[in-house]
């Protein structure tokens, strides 16, 4: 702490300043208080910076922090806040008083519940309770869709984009520019465009209102990602190892499975991992292609929001964004290990 | 006990579904407006036809408009065999050949023996549809917050009661209430509303309050704009308001004056299948007894004339009556206006163009 | 001849021709690797959108439901009324409709199509096909008169001639906010009417706002992000990317719990002091609010592509400037700015592009004056019904951003986007 101080103490002062001049001019202590957080908890997190450098450098980076960090903190707010949403009693969006005084009884889990009940025949019957849940829940039904069809479609999606960008990236590729912006296209073309042709056609061809146009949707969204992702990749990838390999006999496909995608898996599975987010997420397609079997876990939360007004989509949220936390701490904390084990430090 | 032998009856049901591998039971997809609406149907209608045939009804919500019927149709997969409409849909849609023609020589006698032709009220059963429910769209407000709110002017005076209005996103029933607020006796309002002067007339008074104004699309939003204080008084569909009011215990109170009422029926999409299914629902939900048991869930008047017999309390508070909050209620019918789905039918497009212009500039 | 026309490969061919060969052979190779997913997109992407293209222009629900009449309309010259003989067989086909229930081919479709151009006609077709059936012989002119008067005006006739064309720029004409007066003439729609052109533009104002925005608040975060030793800036990055993989709706959701008047920054800032308790701004239902949630969903699109480029940027470079005497805020622009830029035009073609056809969002929380032209698109296409104009919209939707991409890659060129 003393260190801090030391460290700190100019700037600690102009910032006391600060504060008293806040709580004369709004008139109150809570305003002061705020003030204090926003500016005081950059002050704690800035490293030393080195001798020679001057006031002006010092305070430009002490303002850049306080602004990368409200920008943090608004990105991140919105998403953490639904979870204290998500055990209101009552079927509203709100804070309720009873839950901003802690009132025990403000607080529920009745919307959890609700994911497994919601659209199963006797939610209250002990006998086949599973069964029922699995077959009829709406959630469930919701969610086992959502996963069935990003995986295929991000599976479809990766191989044959992976294909495409092979060829985009050698040097021979005649029409490159024209074929590069055809298959980036579903990415540029608004939507609700893509959405609505999509919506005519697989109907004429009686694709809309099944899982396979669902599907085809989603692998069209989903392979631009994946173009870009391995075409960026592979722009970095040395030809002449292709042709080292070649030169020791292997064909084509040997080529590729040995020397070509273990490196550019990194590539295939940002860009996979993109199109399954993008499938995962989507909602307007899903709209306007899919019938009630089919509804994905974005389709039952835009009725949630617009017809039911159901807080149920918020315990749904809660539940996916801890499960991407889990997911991202996990991946973050394998990365420091390999790094570990090879040797190299972290940075 | 009812409540006991329907639990078994309906599990029983389920599960011989299921076992049966659903061979001999026929699945429909009975499609409505969701909410505590949706509810009362499957309370009423779904839950006892199911227990009656051993059918399956798969239930989905949707937010009015032909476009979802009209895909399905012209795609040729129709998937909805059965839809609440409002009255302007239910003609359009025929109109377009895009509902099948419902023979409703087969639909039952009244429970006083009154034929089916004379039950139902006048222009409920049209060529393709059969009607359940008269609605209204009414002005609800939090008694809580505001207190005297009994005239469609003061839903539009700002002075008087300052804060925010909610209104349905689009000329229905808003022009019919502007003009109605303006003054103009219900008699006249689409007289009035069939002349470029009227039009103007109705949109001036809407302009009036235009900055104070959010706009809902979805039934079940009005409700939540009370309860959330977003707004000061809002229309809504009276039913909804009823079931804040007795299922959620919210002090909410519904203003009769000026209440712009309107049809609900059934219809069938073109080239639907399990007709015969699809028919005896029809026949079973619009049966003087179905209608009646609905409005013990939610106060929408039942079509037949009979029905109005046997319409009780709500169906887990015997004390609260549910006669006199129905639209078509004496009490509050005094001034009220009949929706007409000719003039809609002819001017909807150009209206909600206009509508649509005024509101984004 | 130079030696190299004479140089043979090892099977005795002339090495050009070899080459030559080879080089097709390659190039055949290539592009049959993309040629998968080429024709897939072709099928699911290319056809309907050219299908949708198609309806824009093309509405046949005259001469579907009446077609010896539209023949004969066809050769009337506009003067007037139409012959007798026009009128005879108007009336016939009119009955003949009436009794088909086929979808595409009623009267009440024709109706439609005519109300389009001409509202309130629609209860004048229903109603006369109901007592067409009646007129049994001439003369038939005065026979629909008496029927209703409105027949009896021309313009409704040179409607009727207009939609007996199957191919038709009529829907075009409503979505650039014209209309045909009464002569046939096209000119402006009245202002009451006029929205489309606005809302377009409005559309792309307000989603130049919203990626100057995302500019603006994407690169401070980017910076640090690629400052700060891995270990801390993989942690804040997980700040960056849960709301990305968190559902649109219910960041959008989150939002309108946030900022409603009742929501949590309003609760704060009167908690605060800093506005009383009957001033609570409204930040939501209107386009505050669909620009504040739009910058939060899009933000991420913008830090990421920064971010990757930025991560490859030596610090070197602004040393050896900053070495070299140039002020901080010189050397920033001189030597830091330039190498971000493939980064800044893959993240605001994202953003923008994005932008511009966002339909979910707007339609939570947008109110009515943050509507979009993509909501204007999506409400013909399910409430209205008027198919055509949906995808007439849909069609100069398409062209604004075609262009915009054209332009995009003629100025900074494609190939140097890099997204990481």
């Amino acid at each position: 702490m003393n260190k801090f101080i030391q460290q700190k103490g100019k700037a600690i002062i102009y910032l006391l300043i600060a504060a008293v001049l806040v709580t004369f001019l709004t008139g109150t202590i809570k305003a002061a208080v705020g003030f204090l957080l926003v500016f005081g908890v950059p002050l704690y997190f800035m490293s030393k910076m080195p001798e020679y450098a001057t006031t002006g450098e010092r305070f430009t980076r002490y303002m850049f922090l306080v602004i990368s960090s409200s920008i943090l903190v608004f990105l991140i707010t919105p998403v953490i806040i639904i979870i204290p949403l998500s055990f209101n009693a009552e079927p509203y969006f709100t804070f309720t008083d009873g839950m901003l005084n802690l009132d025990p009884d403000a607080f529920s889990m009745r919307w959890y519940m609700d994911i497994l009940h919601n659209g199963m025949a006797a939610p209250q019957a002990v006998e086949g309770w599973w069964k029922d849940m699995w077959e009829n829940a709406q959630w469930i039904r919701a969610a086992r869709n959502s996963f069935f069809i990003a995986t295929i479609s991000t599976v479809i999606a990766t191989s044959v984009g992976t294909l495409a960008a092979l060829g985009l990236s050698r040097p021979e590729m005649p029409y490159r520019a024209l074929i590069t912006s055809l298959l980036i296209s579903p990415m540029i073309v608004p939507l609700v465009i893509t959405a609505t042709g999509m919506f005519f056609f697989y109907s004429d061809i009686g694709l809309a209102k099944t899982y396979w146009g669902v599907i085809l949707a989603h692998v069209t969204l989903g392979v631009p990602f994946v173009i870009i992702t391995v075409t960026a990749t592979l722009s970095g990838f040395d030809m002449s190892l292709v042709r080292a390999a070649q030169n020791m006999g292997a064909n084509g496909w040997t080529t590729f499975r040995r020397i070509i995608m273990p490196l550019i898996l990194p590539g295939m599975i940002s860009g996979a991992l993109f199109a399954f987010i993008t499938s995962l997420d989507e909602v307007v397609a899903v709209l306007f292609i899919a019938d009630v079997d089919q509804r994905t876990i974005p389709r039952q939360m835009f009725s949630g929001i617009r017809e039911q007004i159901s807080p149920t989509i918020l315990s749904v949220a809660s539940i996916l964004v801890l499960i991407s936390i889990i997911l991202l701490t996990v991946l973050e904390l394998l990365r420091r290990r390999s790094e570990r084990l090879r040797g190299m430090s972290p940075g | 006990m009812n409540k006991l032998v329907n639990k078994t009856l309906i599990a029983a049901a389920v599960s011989t579904a299921f076992m049966a591998g659903a061979a001999q039971a026929e699945d429909i997809t009975v499609v409505s407006w969701g909410g505590a609406y949706t509810t009362s149907q499957v309370e009423a209608y779904h839950k006892p036809w199911m227990a009656k045939t051993g059918n399956t009804i798969v239930s989905e919500d949707y937010s009015g408009g032909l476009a979802e019927v009209k895909a399905q149709v012209e795609a040729g997969n129709v998937t909805w065999n059965l839809v609440d409409v409002e009255l302007s849909d239910a003609v359009r849609g025929c109109d377009e050949g895009i509902l099948e023609v419902i023979d409703s020589s087969g639909l039952p006698n009244g429970a006083d023996g009154s034929s089916a032709e004379d039950d139902f009220l006048p222009g409920t059963v049209t060529e393709c549809a059969v009607g359940n429910i008269v609605w209204s769209t009414i002005v609800a407000y939090d008694t809580s917050k505001v207190q005297g709110v009994n005239t469609m002017a003061d839903f539009f005076d700002l002075d008087k009661f300052p804060g925010k209005r909610g209104l349905r996103k689009g000329p229905k029933p808003n022009l019919e209430m502007a003009l109605m607020a303006d003054g103009v006796p219900a008699g006249d309002v689409y007289d009035l509303l069939n002349t470029e002067a009227g039009v103007d007339r109705a949109f001036a008074k809407l302009d009036s309050i235009r900055d104070s104004v959010v706009w809902w699309e979805a039934g079940a939003q009005p409700p939540q704009l009370l309860a959330d204080g977003e707004v000061l008084m809002t229309t809504a569909y009276n039913g909804r308001i009823f079931n804040a009011v007795a299922a959620e215990g919210k002090p909410f109170d519904i203003m009769w004056d000026g209440q712009v009422w309107d049809l609900d029926l059934w219809v069938i999409p073109k080239g639907a299948g399990n007709m015969e299914a699809t028919m005896d629902f029809i026949k079973f939900s619009t049966s003087t007894q179905a209608l009646a048991d609905q409005a013990s869930w939610i106060s929408y008047g039942p079509v037949r004339k009979s029905s109005a017999a046997l319409v009780g309390s709500y169906h887990n508070q015997p004390e609260l009556d549910m006669a006199p909050h129905m639209p078509t209620a004496p009490a509050n019918f005094g001034n009220a206006l009949q929706n007409d789905f000719e003039f809609w039918a002819d001017n909807q497009d150009q209206l909600n163009e206009r509508f649509n212009a005024w509101l984004t500039k | 001849m130079s030696t190299a026309d004479l140089t043979l490969t090892q099977d005795g061919i002339p090495l050009k021709e070899k080459l030559a060969k080879t080089t097709a052979l390659q190039r055949r190779r290539a592009f049959l690797l993309t040629l998968p997913l080429v024709l897939f997109l072709i099928i699911s992407f290319v056809i309907p959108i050219g299908q949708m293209l198609f309806s824009s222009v093309h509405n046949d629900k005259v001469s579907a439901v009446v077609p010896n009449f539209a023949d004969a309309i066809l050769q009337w010259d506009g003067q007037g009324l139409p012959s007798e003989e026009t009128f005879e067989i108007f009336v016939k086909d009119l009955a003949a409709a009436k009794k088909v229930r086929e979808v595409g081919r009623t009267v009440g479709n024709m109706a439609t199509r005519i109300n389009y151009e001409k509202p309130g006609s629609r209860s004048l077709f229903t109603s006369t096909a109901r007592k067409a059936g009646k007129i049994k012989e001439g003369p038939y002119k005065e026979a629909l008169i008496k029927i209703n008067k409105k027949w009896a005006d021309p313009s409704i006739w040179l409607t009727l001639q207009r939609a007996a064309h199957d191919i038709t720029p009529a829907f075009y004409i409503a979505a650039l906010d014209l209309k045909y007066a009464d002569d046939g003439s096209v000119i402006k729609a009245d202002e009451l009417y006029q929205i489309y052109l606005d809302n377009l533009m409005k559309t792309l104002g307000v989603s130049a706002l919203i990626t100057f925005i995302c500019v603006l608040l994407a690169y401070p975060v980017a910076y640090l992000l690629s400052v700060l030793p891995l270990r801390q800036s993989n942690l804040l990055m997980i700040m960056v990317l849960l709301p990305f993989w968190t559902s649109l709706l219910v960041r959008t959701t989150a939002w309108i719990a946030i900022l409603q008047t009742e929501g949590v920054i309003n609760d704060m800032l009167v908690f605060l002091g800093f506005i009383s308790d009957d001033g609570r701004i409204q930040m939501i239902y209107n386009q505050t609010g669909t620009i504040i949630a739009m910058v939060h969903i899009l933000l991420p699109f913008m830090i990421l592509p920064l971010y990757s480029v930025m991560k490859t940027i030596p610090p070197s470079y602004m040393r050896a400037a900053l070495s070299m005497g140039a002020k901080p805020l010189y050397a920033y622009r001189k030597v830091y700015l330039p190498q971000t830029l493939p980064g800044l035009a893959a993240g605001t073609l994202l953003v923008f592009i994005l932008a511009i056809g966002y339909y979910i969002t707007p339609a939570l929380v947008g109110g009515e004056d943050g509507l979009l032209i993509s909501n204007l698109i999506a409400y013909h296409i399910q409430k209205s019904l008027n198919w055509s104009l949906g995808a007439a919209l849909g069609t100069l939707l398409l062209a604004v951003v075609l262009i915009l991409y054209w332009l995009y890659n003629k100025l900074i060129g494609i190939d140097k986007l890099r997204f990481g």
